[in-house]
């Protein structure tokens, strides 16, 4: 069976994916090597994620997903004896060169972690805190109020902007974490297993969100869920573990390719729930 | 499939229940007897203090009312005109002569006369006092005792005043004051929080959010650990070396002021205040330490996540979730540092001075020194001056660690609900 074939017999909702043209290419990994002190983490991995695009990570425990996610903003600087080799791209230029500030980094490419890290301020204070350390000097009550509507929280929170973010739901606070990246008008959004502390219904709230945010932002997202991937993204790419536990990049593909035609024995395996 | 654990017959089970039930009880019984003998310390310890607080005093006067004029049995009784020509004729000429400067007689209020000639004429001694539990159990012994004296005056006393607040230093128990030893006190908390906050807050964030984790900084950290446990009379001899000695023009004043005004030598409240500075600096350093330590790192990584430098994250997020501990430690150093007694005896503290301390240049006492020096006295009644002076402590000391409850409280209130 021909490709061309096989995007006809998918579902409407992939065919239409796959009516997309491949787009320009906003982050590229070139050979990375990650390592945690001498434990290598992952190895060689290389590929290109697109601009406006939601590109999904997926994989087992320990496969260094979360790894390669941390590493396209430099939040494994954070980390201890984390070290990199290879290079990250971000719009040609390269992240890892001596000259880059990994803060000015995290400006442009926001994170939003697995579990809701508002900060312990007002709801108010959590979106134009970000802005004002990166110097914003616009109307703060303006950006308040778009970035709380992309993160589709507006409605919920307009009257109670000064209470503190704490008081929120879980799956509110992780929409206010979304809605305080925003605020800083990054280009690519960072997205850690956004879900997984939440609810089902909290959690198609964000898959929602994520749908709507992909018109404006680039989304890299790791998740444990395969049906979230194959709902929201539109690459995923596949990490596996060798046997010195170390990740590689197994498989990246359109979703609907990887999660109908997987060519890996491992991926097919893996997306129907033998393993992980 | 049978359990592999066996619990032995129905009755070894239930003679092992009630053994285990027995070594319960018995170490409750231990852990409330513990409890109760440190409650009984404690009422013992304010017991004594209170006891030696109040209490009737035996007073002798070297003279009567009716000796300076007729038929006038108290000093109230006198006229205005009378307590005037009392007191410029009975007064010795070098009070009179300092009375004079100080105020003249003609601008003193009636009171201030009667308190004057009381003091100066009458001359009141102190010839015996009665603890609270014996002037309540002991009316017999203490009649016994004032007939054999004949002359001398019973009054139960509260030594505890007001007045005993506001009056220095005196040669009369009846007269002595702690103002100067808590304005010393005063002056000597102050210079050790100036010095010791910036300082010790600043480490403290540096040795936990900047310094990498190597060789040295586990070197340092457990340096900062081995000096919180060091003796505070070790911290005198160095302040003595550093402070009194080799930074005298400094702590004296004299590299300021071009003389020293005072003849304190480096003894001076700075000199106290840094030594005591230093004694409590590891304290306040690993106490932020901690402070830090407990703020979660998802609060610093959603900080970073947005673009914020480290101190912006440090400054902006950190700080502020961790102040309240911060400032309930260093108010908690700073109560053990008014205690503190043996390093400023080694620098050389006063232990008797009656000038108010007027700045940080000037020698000073301070309430534990005085209250070591007023038990130390041969006369009785200091025994009671100094329990006052003990009561005054701890109130201010009380004053202190509840002030960083209610700090602590408020911040922590204002973290959850944020206006």
């Amino acid at each position: 069976m021909n490709k061309t074939n096989l995007a006809e017999s998918l579902p409407p909702v992939f065919q239409e994916k796959s009516k997309l043209e491949p787009k320009k290419t906003i982050i590229q990994l070139d050979d990375v090597n990650i390592h945690y002190g001498s434990f290598l983490a992952v190895k060689h991995a290389s590929m290109e994620i697109y601009e406006h695009e939601v590109t999904a990570f997926i994989g087992p425990s320990g496969c260094g997903k979360s790894t390669v996610l941390r590493s396209i903003n430099r939040m494994n600087d954070l980390i201890r004896g984390a070290t990199l080799d290879g290079r990250v791209l971000f719009n040609g230029e390269d992240l890892y060169a001596k000259d880059v500030d990994p803060v000015l980094i995290r400006r442009r490419i926001g994170m939003v972690f697995q579990k809701p890290n508002p900060f312990p301020k007002s709801i108010y204070e959590n979106i134009a805190w970000g802005a004002r350390v990166n110097g914003y000097k616009g109307d703060y009550d303006e950006l308040v109020e778009t970035s709380l509507r992309s993160a589709a929280l507006w409605d919920e929170v307009k009257d109670k902007l000064k209470q503190n973010a704490l008081r929120l739901s879980g799956g509110q606070q992780q929409r206010l974490c979304i809605a305080r990246t925003i605020a800083v008008q990054p280009e690519v959004i960072l997205m850690d297993e956004p879900a997984s502390a939440l609810d089902p219904i909290a959690t198609s709230r964000i898959e929602e969100l994520i749908l709507e945010l992909k018109m404006d932002y680039t989304i890299v997202i790791v998740t444990h869920n395969m049906g979230q991937a194959s709902r929201v993204s539109d690459y995923t790419a596949f990490f596996m573990v060798d046997e010195n536990r170390t990740g590689y990049l197994q498989e990246y593909e359109k979703t609907e390719q990887l999660f109908l035609n997987p060519v890996h024995k491992k991926t097919e395996e893996y997306i129907s729930g033998k393993f992980g | 499939m049978q359990s592999s654990i066996t619990f032995g017959s129905e009755e070894t089970r239930l003679s092992m229940m009630e053994r285990r039930r027995k070594v319960g009880v018995v170490w409750q019984a231990v852990f409330l007897f513990s409890t109760s003998l440190a409650i009984l310390f404690l009422i013992l310890l304010l017991f004594s203090v209170i006891d030696s607080t109040f209490g009737f005093a035996a007073i002798r006067y070297e003279m009567k009312p009716s000796e300076l004029m007729d038929g006038k049995s108290q000093l109230s009784e006198f006229s205005r005109q009378q307590l005037e020509e009392t007191a410029k004729t009975h007064l010795s000429s070098g009070i009179l002569r300092r009375v004079e400067y100080e105020k003249p007689i003609a601008d003193r209020t009636d009171k201030d006369l009667i308190a004057l000639i009381e003091q100066y004429v009458l001359q009141p001694s102190v010839l015996r006092t009665w603890g609270l539990w014996a002037s309540l159990t002991k009316q017999g012994e203490i009649n016994e005792y004032l007939f054999d004296q004949g002359d001398a005056v019973l009054t139960f006393k509260s030594w505890l005043t007001i007045d005993f607040l506001f009056a220095d230093q005196s040669a009369n128990p009846l007269y002595a004051g702690i103002r100067t030893a808590l304005l010393g006190s005063l002056w000597i908390i102050l210079i050790t929080f100036v010095f010791a906050f910036p300082i010790g807050v600043g480490s403290a964030i540096y040795l936990e959010e900047y310094a990498k984790p190597n060789r040295l900084t586990r070197l340092l950290q457990l340096n900062i650990f081995n000096l919180s446990a060091v003796p505070s009379i070790i911290y005198g001899l160095l302040g003595l070396a550093v402070f009194v000695r080799a930074m005298e023009a400094f702590t004296s004043g004299s590299l300021f002021t071009g003389v020293s005004d005072t003849t304190a030598n480096g003894r001076t409240i700075l000199s106290g205040g840094l030594t005591l500075g230093l004694l409590v600096l590891p304290i306040i350093i690993i106490n932020t330490q901690e402070a830090l330590k407990a703020v979660p790192d998802s609060l610093r990584m959603s900080s970073y996540g947005i673009g914020a430098t480290k101190w912006q994250t440090i400054w902006g997020q950190v700080l502020p979730v961790s102040i309240d501990r911060i400032l309930t430690g260093t108010i908690l150093a700073l109560s053990r540092a008014l205690g503190e007694t043996a390093p400023l005896v080694v620098i050389g503290a006063s232990t008797f001075i009656s000038v108010d301390p007027s700045g940080i240049f000037s020698k000073f006492t301070t309430l534990p020194i005085q209250i070591y020096q007023w038990s130390a006295r041969p006369q009785g009644a200091y025994r009671n001056v100094a329990g006052a002076a003990i009561i005054a402590l701890l109130i201010l000391l009380m004053v202190l660690n509840s002030s960083a409850i209610i700090l602590r409280d408020k911040l922590s209130k204002k973290k959850r609900m944020e206006a």
